[in-house]
């Protein structure tokens, strides 16, 4: 099995370049392609460099693009995978060093959703109430992992990184708008409403298609969307 | 070397659930503090807990904090603390009706309360009348959702992260208080002096010593590592918990919680055997009970799959709808990493590290207590910790399952609001360059050590050696040669060589100064584990196979050193009668 991997190193590097590494995965443990990447690191190049955390898909820091489709090596089978892998950064996103990106304007676009429970009634001694319906609405939005496999594929974002939150920013929205205990929604929804936080949103669905979650960003804004017309905005 | 310093009321290391609710405390009362995390807050190993967080809420099923102390007092094989129990039980319901006011999206029952499953070694009425059911959850991932939870809060209070940033070491000030840190920029690799009153640490686990764990690459003890480099001695590091549901091959976590919900163990054979071994709680019997069970089941030929080394759990029975519905991420890692549909096929499931019971010792404040190698107790002032880092001691020689998310926001709060009420008495701490400089030793030792072994090897061995002489079964004759080992790889490692040097996100850097810290682990484990001569919660040996309540509740503490010392186990709650040790069966 050939892997080649995007390189660079600032402090070394004048500019980017492919390495190739051959591995036989008789040669480590393991089934994914983290393992491969693990390999590598440990067996034939230490200085290769990518972020890695709990090897299960749900701490988001193994999000890369392999074979030209963002996705998080630690759930991708090596034998889903052609003989020859080719494996880059998310691409859209400033590179540090060799598979890292510079997440910061990602987790800008994060925090402009006001990703927190807004709720002005005095605090229940108990739990608030929301009924099983109520709380199922939150399904495929609460799951979200921040791996920002989605908004690196995004082409709305890639032109307006500055501007349009992107589609995991835009999840986190319909994830606070969409719940029944949250009641800041109208201020939520002028907070988007404006040509480009939410509107530059073109239904590319890039980010349907890598989710490796199995989430549906487009669907989510499609839910702003109604909910923008619904209350006359 | 020039180091520059920045100043904060306290630092916490570490941005998972203890030390993010940590920080929210003290930064809602308007204090400076910075959270300094290793990776981004919401890919702390906090993420990964599944089946949900147990308080006696009452909402499925008549409860009471009581039991629930009963409950984790027995669990703990009588070697946890009766005070900080009583503490965590009865502060459980009020710290999980907070999460679910910063918007926490559990799952909810009929009547629109926060829905709760049964789980392992959970009782009504002091073991009287069946199966409690008592753990909180958000489908199976509480974890999650209560780290971003948390992580959210930390972003409306505009808490100060220093997010992928490494702790190396912890400075003294001159008359012995605690000062702050030395920490790495990782993307830069720029050092950076933070100087504070208090350091909470809130470093996690270290599951990393074995070769199979559920624990994420990063739980590599870093607390633990720092405090045994400042003298000061871990506890009870031999109670390890095995998970008994961790998915065969990859060490996956399969939540106990599949097992609440109705599913149960098989052997080759398709029986059901946890009759045989716990004939009340069968499947929910305590964890350390499960996992012995399991691998007696292997070890007598009864395993299933063509090496017989995993057993299977079952879930069809349960329909495709509930399985969907309230286990969907287990559903996920089962086909991706076992490749069976559980709707259809049982899971190959295999007892794997998951949970240090012991660790850094506190009282119920998160207060590190300090002992010196005599036996003298002193509160080492200034100093935190909180979460799985800790020993407070709540789980004892068997944790819980549902105990270690609770354990995290009630000692997080816990010494977020002890910091609040001792900050103005504690003065700014005096700190001279050599203090500073002594914090960099290990630094400069990878910067300087050449022609020795790449490091990344002796971590594999290590693995090894802790797998094969400190699992599930433990005996005298292989812990002596397995400790011998790792004292070998240790004055190994002091040699080895950081073979890439470069500045910007240098992680084999950040691997190598972890690799020092699963060390101290590591030894601390080995030599806690050979010392203790009985058989108690997790701590299983063939040599001494019965629990010696004459001779061994007490505490092990083990110094950096390798020198053992003890300390007793707090038998006495704070307002309720205390539970004397009685034979613990399931």
């Amino acid at each position: 099995m050939k892997i080649s991997i995007y390189r660079y190193n600032p402090e070394s590097d004048s500019g980017s370049s492919m390495q190739d590494y051959e591995i036989n995965t008789n040669d480590f443990s393991g089934v994914m392609l983290l393992d491969a990447l693990i390999h590598i690191k440990n067996d034939k190049d230490p200085s290769l460099c990518f972020r890695r955390s709990c090897g299960e898909g749900v701490c988001g820091s193994d999000g890369m693009n392999i074979n030209g489709k963002n996705g998080l090596a630690c759930v991708t089978p090596l034998n889903s995978l052609p003989d020859q892998i080719t494996i880059r950064p998310l691409p859209g996103m400033p590179i540090i060093r060799d598979l890292i990106v510079d997440l910061t304007n990602f987790y800008k676009q994060y925090e402009k959703a006001k990703p927190f429970l807004q709720n002005s009634k005095p605090i229940p001694a108990k739990e608030r109430l929301q009924s099983p319906k109520s709380r199922s609405k939150l399904d495929g939005l609460y799951e979200c992992i921040l791996c920002a496999c989605c908004t690196s594929s995004c082409p709305s974002y890639w032109w307006n990184p500055e501007k349009f939150m992107g589609p995991a920013a835009l999840l986190q929205s319909a994830r606070f708008i969409l719940d029944s205990r949250d009641d800041s929604t109208l201020n939520r929804l002028e907070n988007m409403n404006d040509s480009y936080s939410m509107f530059r949103c073109r239904s590319i669905m890039n980010c349907v298609d890598v989710c490796p979650k199995g989430l549906n960003p487009t669907k989510a804004i499609g839910s702003i969307r109604s909910k923008l017309i619904k209350n006359n905005f | 070397m020039k180091i520059n310093e920045r100043s904060y009321d306290a630092v916490i290391i570490g941005g998972g659930g203890s030390g993010m609710r940590t920080a929210m405390e003290i930064s809602k009362n308007g204090r400076s503090v910075a959270v300094i995390s290793k990776v981004f807050p919401t890919r702390s190993h906090t993420v990964s807990a599944q089946g949900g967080i147990t308080a006696a809420l009452g909402n499925m099923d008549e409860d009471n904090w009581h039991w629930h102390m009963y409950d984790t007092v027995k669990g703990s094989d009588y070697l946890g603390d009766q005070d900080a129990i009583e503490y965590m039980c009865k502060a459980g319901p009020e710290v999980v009706y907070e999460l679910e006011h910063m918007g926490l999206p559990f799952s909810r029952n009929d009547q629109g309360k926060i829905y709760q499953r049964p789980f392992g070694g959970q009782s009504k009425d002091f073991g009287k009348r069946g199966q409690a059911t008592r753990t909180s959850a958000a489908a199976d991932r509480t974890g999650h959702a209560l780290l971003h939870t948390l992580y959210q809060q930390n972003v409306k209070l505009k808490t100060q992260f220093y997010s992928e940033w490494f702790a190396i070491d912890l400075i003294k000030s001159v008359d012995g208080s605690i000062a702050g840190v030395l920490a790495i920029c990782i993307e830069t690799g720029e050092l950076l002096y933070i100087k504070s009153k208090v350091v909470v640490l809130a470093t996690g686990g270290a599951g990393q010593i074995y070769k199979s764990t559920t624990n994420a690459l990063i739980n590599s003890g870093d607390g633990i590592g720092m405090c045994l480099r400042m003298g000061i001695p871990m506890q009870d590091m031999e109670m390890w918990q095995f998970h008994p549901t961790g998915i065969a091959g990859s060490g996956v976590l399969v939540t106990e919680g599949c097992r609440g919900e109705g599913g149960y163990l098989l052997n080759a054979n398709g029986e059901r055997f946890m009759e045989r071994y716990a004939p009340n709680a069968k499947d929910l019997a305590s964890r350390d009970v499960v996992s012995r069970s399991m691998a007696l089941e292997i070890r007598n030929g009864l395993g299933c799959g063509k090496n017989k080394d995993h057993v299977f759990l079952k879930l069809d029975h349960l329909g495709g709808d509930l399985i969907k519905q309230r286990l969907p991420g287990i559903r996920d890692l089962a086909m991706t990493f076992a490749g069976v549909d559980p709707i259809k096929n049982p899971i190959p499931v295999v007892p794997t590290c998951h949970y240090m019971m012991g660790g850094i010792p506190t009282n119920r404040f998160g207060q590190v207590i300090s002992v010196h190698e005599n036996g003298k107790e002193s509160i080492l002032e200034g100093l935190y910790a909180v979460g799985e880092c800790a020993c407070v001691s709540v789980h004892g020689a068997n944790r819980l399952g549902g105990n270690s998310l609770l354990d995290l926001v009630v000692f997080g709060r816990a010494a977020g609001l002890h910091v609040l009420e001792k900050i103005n008495n504690i003065d700014t701490p005096v700190v001279s360059p050599e203090d500073v400089e002594h914090a960099l030793t290990r630094y400069l030792r990878w910067e300087n050590n050449k022609n020795g072994e790449p490091f990344n090897k002796i971590k594999i061995e290590m693995q090894n050696v802790m797998q094969n002489d400190f699992g599930v079964f433990r005996t005298g004759k292989f812990m002596e040669e397995g400790f011998k080992k790792i004292v070998k790889l240790r004055e190994r490692l002091q040699e080895a060589i950081l073979p890439d040097k470069s500045k910007v996100f240098n992680t084999s850097r950040i691997e190598a100064f972890e690799l020092d810290n699963l060390m101290g682990v590591a030894t601390t484990t080995a030599m806690s584990a050979l010392s203790r001569t009985e058989s108690r919660g997790a701590h299983s040996r063939e040599d001494y196979p019965d629990r010696d309540d004459k001779n061994w509740i007490k505490h092990s503490l083990c110094f950096e050193n390798d020198k053992i010392a003890y300390r007793e186990v707090n038998m006495q709650p704070l307002t309720v009668e205390k539970f004397p040790p009685v034979k613990r069966t399931y």
